[in-house]
């Protein structure tokens, strides 16, 4: 069998090697984020950081739950349940490009054997109003990540621009380790004994049981009763903050402290748990033609709803606005 | 002279964009330097492109503009001059020309006299120009796609600019773009070099750039690409690669050093559709297709790498494994899609929105359906009978693909899905064949649908999406047309002209709309006083594409026969064809004249309030020329109408034609705007009742003539 390395990183080793390349150029580890959600760009870390002028760089792990993408733990490539490796580098730095093709040496991938493009792959999310401008970067005809310049967040144009990484996990450490199933892949191997413990053991059971319950079991009725209950929190909750935030400006308010205390980042819990409820319904087959598109607008109202008020709360107009 | 180089550094660009701003760099380049005066008309321009790169090598340019004596005109003589002495006028213009007032000159024009200037006019240095202007033009470059990447956000481009190399001679021009100032270094290749590549001279930047790995020219990667195609292939005995324009263009633009491997699938692949197969590997992961003798899809594929080499087979092995993985998900997907037939689709088909305003794809296909069957009514063809029933079960199925998880997968392959599903499951060919090419064509150089069946079908496809849309009031206007609307109706134009289909456009847009009756859609039909009137000058505006961009008729006969009617697009055609024939004759440019003038007069007698009344009266005429021509419209027109009816245009025209002395005549001896109200009318009336009997094929008075 060819291999890239006689001994390739096992998953958690990728994750390490990673983590460690990328804290070593500067940037934050932050935990995964601990509500669902179909993509790491959705997390805080991302979608409300990247607003604003604030530099930041982070790299976090980010588990991204898409029901309609679940195969009972069958199918070898695809996974109701994956591992996005995220980093956000706000402002990017002008090797920013470098700096990715390190980190893919630093995990064991010796340029100089392999055939690396960057093709054209522009991203665009309609429920969370983002676009941005990148590429998919093929290695060895495989895509291995997603690199973007966003331009816009929830409907707000960005200043300065981030540059967003997304590693597939799963995929790049099934290349590493040249396996055919991800649930081949080596996720830990005993230092002492050598024993291995692959991705199946850990992983198989729950695919197969979220496809179950994603597909046949979830409660459709119940189900759009959460997705109104959460929709109608977010909602009330933004619609307080920018009636609050309007009296400041108008200054028929000084209680500053009112909006920098105000829970926007738990509308955005919310607004998250909105979209994953959709998923959910999607997969189950429960949302007709005419729903769909209303539903998606419903979301998106809300997270650029959201995006606008973190936006509004972080800025200094607010403050000055009370101060003068 | 010296030689000119400039190098844009960017990341990488999408390959789609490459060959255009190419292209435009260098226009945009030589137009500044020729503007400018610094181009002699033998400096010769040369583009280079790579994914990491747009140039542009100058070889012989000015080093500097001439110097121009340039006259300068000040004040007039009155105000100069008070009494002879210079006023503070003339002595303002002297100090700005700088000049004594006592040897300024004069000059005279025909306002008076005036006090004038010859000035020297120092050219400036071509590095002087293009510092200051060239970057205006590397900014102005079209991309369909740009971005804004810094701090502050002070321009956009189509990736974020890394490095500028611009070079005059052995001298760096200090332009800056992007925010980074032009040096004299280059970079290589990303992975096979390392470092900043010095560059001393413009004229070593191709050659420089070769030892870093990079083939500059695409043109060189494009034949170097071939050659490695073929070698790879040969490797295997029997086998040749597909030749795919398109594809080629693409990797030519996605690699700075190109190489090609290898590689194979296992056999058992081969079951699967080779539309599928092909689809997964050209399109998705951009390989070549490598065929037997006889032209059947073997178990290999051709991959173009942007290196040098594969010593180990690394990438050979991982591009194997991709694509086994891929085609792993088609079978997948193929297998999966059996389970439901695509009868059982179609209700599926009401969760699947074909336009937010117009509804499911299920009201699509009800529609779709009605309208062959009320619409394919007359097109039988003599020697070919529609299969009606197979047409109507097609429309009802077409779009059933669309709830397919292969479809779903690769949205480039709708319709072939379907018509490969339907003869997986057994039904009739004709439905099959049907679905397969029912969004045909694609394009102008596309195959429009193989049989009367998909023809049809595709008609019935493409004339429900314009009525739904135009009804709407969402038709394309300037370069907008988001549902591609101009495709989808040129689509329609195709299909009739090469199935000879005895379609009436009026009509079909009349029965496409009644599809609509009763829907939820009907309820936002805002626009449907506008839509007939909208819908034909949208498809003569087509006809007109078609008949002169694609058939190549003249612009003139295009617009002599479409005013003649344009509802009949194989009718406008044949018409076409025999005026462009008959104009050939002697007798056809002055019946054009004469015509013209015909219309002229009828329209001054309409603009002075003496538009004939009554009815013709033969025996009213006086003149023997008048009388002559009464004689022969009457004797022609019906052998005219005769001859039209039987779609012998060519000899309707020309009959016409041999009307041109009886006509000549009249003109020289008949005054037709007299005095004598009757006389006059009458006159007229055989005017206009020519002008009438003679303009069913096209309408003369369109003809660009060369006299007046």
């Amino acid at each position: 069998m060819l291999t890239a390395k006689p001994n390739p990183l096992t998953f958690q080793e990728l994750i390490f090697t990673l983590q460690k390349f990328w804290a070593d150029q500067g940037c934050i580890l932050q935990q995964p984020y601990d509500v669902e959600m179909g993509a790491g760009t959705m997390s805080p870390e991302t979608f409300l950081r990247v607003l604003g002028p604030k530099p930041y760089h982070v790299c976090y792990l980010q588990p991204s739950r898409r029901p309609a993408d679940g195969r009972y733990g069958e199918n070898p490539n695809r996974l109701f349940k994956h591992t996005q490796c995220q980093v956000i580098l706000k402002p990017p730095p002008d090797n920013v490009q470098d700096l990715y093709l390190q980190s893919l040496q630093a995990i064991g991938v010796e340029l100089r054997k392999h055939d690396l493009k960057f093709e054209e792959d522009n991203w665009e999310s309609p429920t969370l109003g983002a676009w941005g401008i990148g590429w998919q970067v093929m290695l060895d005809g495989l895509e291995v990540t997603q690199f973007t310049y966003f331009q816009q967040c929830g409907g707000v144009d960005l200043e300065p621009i981030s540059a967003e990484l997304t590693y597939g996990l799963e995929r790049l450490c099934a290349f590493l380790q040249d396996v055919d199933s991800v649930y081949d892949i080596v996720w830990a191997r005993d230092p002492k004994t050598g024993r291995e413990i692959t991705y199946r053991e850990i992983r198989q059971a729950e695919e197969l049981q979220f496809s179950v319950y994603n597909f046949e079991y979830a409660d459709v009725e119940k189900t759009w009763e959460h997705l109104r209950l959460y929709e109608a929190e977010c909602k009330a909750l933004l619609d307080e903050y920018n009636a609050k935030s309007k009296a400041v400006r108008e200054k028929k308010s000084e209680s500053l402290d009112d909006l920098k205390r105000f829970p926007i980042l738990p509308a955005f819990d919310l607004c998250l748990k909105c979209s994953h409820l959709f998923n959910l319904l999607d997969a189950r087959g429960a949302i007709s033609v005419t729903e769909r598109v209303g539903v998606i607008a419903r979301i998106r109202a809300l997270a650029v709803g959201v995006a606008k008020a973190y936006v509004d709360q972080q800025s200094d107009t607010a403050a000055a606005a009370v101060n003068s | 002279m010296p030689d000119f180089l400039l190098e844009i550094g960017l990341e990488e660009i999408p390959a789609r964009m490459i060959d255009s701003a190419r292209e435009e760099l260098a226009r945009r380049t030589q137009e500044l330097l020729t503007r400018e005066n610094l181009a002699p008309s033998d400096s010769k321009f040369t583009s280079y492109s790579t994914p990491r790169r747009l140039a542009v090598f100058v070889e012989g340019i000015n080093a500097a503009q001439a110097d121009v004596q340039e006259q300068v005109t000040g004040p007039s003589l009155k105000v100069a001059y008070k009494d002879g002495v210079p006023t503070p006028a003339a002595e303002a213009f002297a100090k700005k020309v700088g000049v004594e007032v006592a040897k300024l000159g004069k000059i005279s024009n025909p306002k008076g006299e005036y006090l004038a200037a010859t000035i020297q006019k120092k050219g400036r240095s071509a590095a002087e120009v293009l510092t200051e202007l060239l970057p205006k033009e590397m900014a102005g470059i079209y991309w369909a796609k740009n971005m804004y990447w810094r701090a502050g956000k002070p321009e956009r481009f189509v990736r974020p600019v890394r490095w500028i190399t611009a070079l005059l001679e052995g001298h760096v021009v200090p332009l800056e773009f992007g925010g980074i100032k032009a040096a004299a270094k280059t970079h290589g290749h990303r992975i096979l070099s390392e470092g900043e590549i010095p560059l001393s001279k413009p004229e070593n930047y191709k050659d420089s750039l070769e030892k870093a790995k990079v083939l500059v020219s695409p043109a060189e990667r494009e034949h170097r690409i071939r050659k490695a195609l073929d070698a790879a292939t040969r490797t295997i005995p029997g086998l040749r690669w597909r030749e795919d324009e398109d594809l080629l263009r693409t990797v030519v633009n996605l690699t700075e050093f190109p190489s090609v491997i290898i590689g194979s699938f296992e056999k058992e692949y081969l079951s699967l559709p080779e539309e599928v197969l092909v689809t997964v590997m050209r399109d998705h992961q951009k390989y070549f297709a490598v065929e037997d003798a006889s032209g059947k899809l073997a178990p290999y594929f051709l991959a173009v790498l942007n290196t040098d080499s594969d010593p180990d087979g690394l990438i050979r092995h991982g591009n194997e494994r991709v694509l086994r993985a891929r085609f792993n998900d088609a079978r997948f997907f193929w297998e999966a899609d059996q389970k439901v037939s695509l009868r059982d689709r179609v209700e599926m088909l009401k969760n699947v929105t074909f336009q937010k305003e117009l509804g499911s794809y299920y009201e699509k296909a009800k529609r779709m359906a009605h309208l062959v069957t009320i619409g394919g009514a007359d097109f039988d063809h003599p020697q070919h009978k529609i299969k009606r029933n197979a047409l109507y079960e097609a429309a009802w199925l077409a779009k059933a693909d669309l709830t397919t998880e292969l479809v779903k997968e690769f949205t480039e392959l709708q319709g072939i899905v379907g018509g490969l599903y339907a003869r997986a499951q057994g039904l009739d060919p004709a439905i099959a064949d049907a679905i397969y090419d029912h969004y045909k064509p694609e394009s102008m150089d596309d195959a429009s649908p193989r049989t009367l069946e998909s023809a049809l079908l595709a008609l019935a496809d493409k004339a429900d999406s314009i009525a739904g849309m135009f009804a709407l009031g969402l038709q394309p206007t300037g370069s907008k047309d988001p549902f591609a609307l101009r495709r989808q109706a040129n689509g329609i134009v195709k299909i009739i002209v090469e199935h000879k289909l005895p379609v009436d456009l009026r009509i079909l847009f009349q029965v496409a709309l009644v599809g609509y009756k009763g829907s939820e859609a009907e309820k936002k039909f805002t626009q449907l006083d506008k839509y007939s009137e909208s819908v034909s000058a949208f498809f003569r505006e087509r006809l007109e594409f078609y008949l002169r961009d694609v058939r190549g008729f003249a612009y003139d006969e295009v617009n002599a026969v479409l005013a003649a009617g344009h509802d009949r697009v194989t009718d406008a055609l044949d018409r076409v064809q025999a005026v462009s024939e008959v104009r050939k004759s002697a007798d056809f440019e002055p019946i054009s004249i004469a015509f013209k003038r015909i219309k002229n007069i009828l329209r001054q007698a309409n603009e002075v309030g003496k538009a004939p009344n009554g009815k013709f009266d033969r025996a009213a005429l006086e003149d023997p020329a008048e009388k002559q021509l009464a004689e022969a419209v009457e004797k022609t027109a019906p052998v005219v109408a005769e001859l039209r009816h039987k779609h012998k245009y060519a000899d309707a025209l020309a009959e016409i034609a041999k009307l041109r002395p009886t006509l000549d005549t009249f003109f020289e001896k008949v005054m037709v705007m007299v005095d004598d109200e009757k006389l006059r009318s009458n006159r007229l009336l055989l005017l206009q009742k020519m002008l009438n009997d003679f303009s069913t094929i096209a309408d003369f008075s369109e003809i660009v003539t060369e006299k007046k």
